[in-house]
């Protein structure tokens, strides 16, 4: 009874309180009142987290014994890891070949595909449709397809034309390209959107206008096209180039037998995380791995803008 | 601006198509058309297989000689698939709806409030972009562990609740309504909420809807935040699911295939209805996000 007489009185006071408020006050409560479960968000699962990355990564902690700080100890074990370099080596692998392919390939797809009316929408679906796939799952059909006679496709295919047979992810120099292709293949239909759409944003009457002037097409795609595609060009590569840098369903997937096989050819980054972490329990090290994941990204991803916006 | 679109394309091609020789566009329009078949190979081989009884795998033909249901009948009765089904589709549901929910009223907060620390809580936000997942996929774990969450859909979802792309995506759009409505449901008494939801929200529909598919893609096909934090087999996603089936079921390729399917026939009959909308979303959620 009295605990209600006083939580009523509690509402009353809030109310005589609220309305001495200004207008603006008022304002400022509503946005912090909105904005307070999110900032509890970020606090607990994203920057609290981070911080932990950090600080771990300088422990030794391995789930057994309490952390105790250990200093740069993983990073100079990390350096001296032959299997870190190699790992990095593939890392580098998936974004130098990944990249530049998937986004030459989308660009000519797009710029054809933008003159193209007969059938336009069917084929752009054809395209776009490896894109909603998910990579887990196709994974396991290009594995099939990578398969040795009589199982795989691709093999089958190849002596079907009388091509000699290919050993794709049993070999160390083609399992790397193999694994690619099923990545570059799911992201490919994102960046023919993309691209196509940048090309749409582009005023017909430059084109008009050059048409008149005379230009030819060649020059009409490197003095026009290309220069007005270039916010389109650099959210494409930053965007794919940490996509596959982080790549690990393909590779987790297509090479479960021996994950990051054969001898550690297909191995990334992440998917070292992945068993540093939860098969080796070697939590510490794999937090000091995280970190220079995070720096390769920011690095790139900061060299990339700075060379494509002075062009 | 989709209208616009749409009206300046055809004149557009026009313009182009007039120095192309006719030879040169039918080369072109074979050679895309190829292209485009070659990147639903993998799909389709991966339908045609589940059709196909074990004996018929090696056959290369695209449509099976004797279809069958019978893998299907088999791998469904399994009972496991649809659980992994069912989880997948809740858990990238209620991360959907609240990124709507939490992304939206955050972007709309940052774009419509003026009140000193609103530009701190932007780039606080958006700086979390350039901090890679894999990076907290250890602390979030042991946090899990401290506080239970592994093995329950909470644990799986915790992660996404809110995310700093679907944040400034909103904000984006939310920087085009005008001030004017707003202060009209002012006048009219309605509260900030009620503003918020009632009016704000019905007028960027086109970047709910991009966030929404977005939001809902990137959980439907999550692999390795769910691999790590689920442990019982009924908790699995269906991609984790699909995995371990995989791995299980190595030799035999029609079953593998069709659990693939089955991950996939969803998304490819969304697709076949709401392709439009689709591709709209994901074209608006990657230039402007």
């Amino acid at each position: 009874m009295t605990a209600a007489v006083e939580a009523d009185g509690g509402v009353a006071a809030a109310r005589r309180l609220w309305h001495r408020l200004t207008v603006h006050q008022k304002h400022v409560v509503w946005a912090w009142a909105f904005l307070a479960v999110p900032i509890l968000f970020y606090v607990v699962i994203r920057f609290w987290p981070t911080a932990n990355a950090f600080y771990l990564s300088l422990t030794d902690w391995n789930m057994l014994h309490k952390a105790s700080f250990v200093g740069l100890k993983n990073y100079r074990r990390l350096v001296a890891d032959p299997v870190f370099w190699k790992v990095f080596r593939n890392t580098f692998g998936y974004l130098i070949i990944g990249t530049p392919v998937s986004l030459l390939l989308a660009f000519l797809i797009a710029y054809q595909l933008e003159k193209v009316r007969f059938m336009h929408g069917l084929i752009r679906a054809l395209y776009f449709l490896p894109f909603l796939t998910t990579a887990a799952a196709m994974a396991w059909v290009w594995r099939w397809f990578y398969q040795p006679l009589p199982i795989g496709f691709i093999n089958d295919v190849l002596a079907l034309v009388g091509l000699p047979q290919q050993p794709f992810l049993r070999s160390t120099t083609q399992a790397l390209p193999s694994v690619l292709a099923a990545a570059i293949w799911a992201g490919l239909g994102f960046q023919v959107v993309i691209f196509m759409a940048g090309l749409r944003a582009i005023p017909t009457t430059y084109y008009e206008a050059a048409r008149i002037d005379g230009v030819s097409n060649g020059a009409i795609l490197t003095q026009i096209t290309l220069p007005l595609l270039k916010p389109t060009i650099i959210f494409l590569v930053v965007f794919s180039s940490i996509g596959f840098l982080r790549i690990f369903d393909q590779v987790y997937n297509m090479t479960t037998n021996d994950p990051g096989g054969p001898l550690n050819a297909t191995k990334p980054l992440v998917l070292m995380i992945y068993q540093t972490a939860f098969s080796s329990f070697d939590m510490a090290y794999a937090t000091a791995q995280t970190v220079v994941l995070f720096l390769v990204l920011l690095v790139i991803s900061l060299i990339q803008l700075r060379i494509l916006r002075d062009r | 601006m989709a209208a616009e679109i749409a009206a300046a394309a055809p004149g557009r091609i026009d313009a182009l198509s007039m120095s192309w020789p006719r030879p040169g566009r039918v080369i072109a329009w074979t050679l895309l058309f190829i292209g485009g078949v070659v990147m639903v190979t993998p799909i389709v081989y991966m339908l045609s297989t589940s059709l196909k009884d074990a004996s018929q795998i090696y056959d290369l033909r695209m449509i099976p000689a004797e279809p069958t249901l019978a893998n299907y009948v088999v791998v469904l009765a399994d009972g496991r698939f649809l659980r992994w089904f069912a989880n997948s589709l809740i858990i990238a549901t209620i991360v959907c709806v609240s990124n709507v929910f939490f992304d939206s009223l955050v972007g709309y907060t940052l774009a419509k409030f003026r009140f000193r620390g609103r530009y701190f809580v932007f780039i606080a936000i958006l700086s979390t972009l350039m901090i890679p997942t894999e990076m907290l996929i250890i602390p979030w774990y042991l946090m899990s562990r401290t506080f239970g969450w592994i093995d329950t859909y909470w644990g799986i979802m915790f992660p996404g609740v809110m995310t700093a792309f679907g944040t400034f995506l909103m904000k984006q759009f939310y920087e085009t309504v005008p001030d004017d409505f707003l202060e009209a449901a002012r006048i009219d008494g309605l509260n900030e909420f009620a503003i918020w939801w009632r009016v704000a929200m019905p007028l960027v529909t086109p970047a709910i809807s991009a966030l929404a598919i977005f939001t809902f893609l990137g959980n439907w096909t999550a692999f390795i935040w769910p691999l790590i934090i689920t442990n019982s087999k009924e908790l699995y996603t269906l991609p984790v699911g699909i995995a371990s089936f995989a791995v299980e079921n190595q030799i035999a390729w029609e079953k593998v295939m069709t659990g693939a399917s089955l991950a996939t026939i969803p998304t490819l009959l969304v697709f076949l209805f709401l392709q439009r909308y689709i591709v709209r979303g994901v074209v608006l959620a990657g230039i402007k996000g």
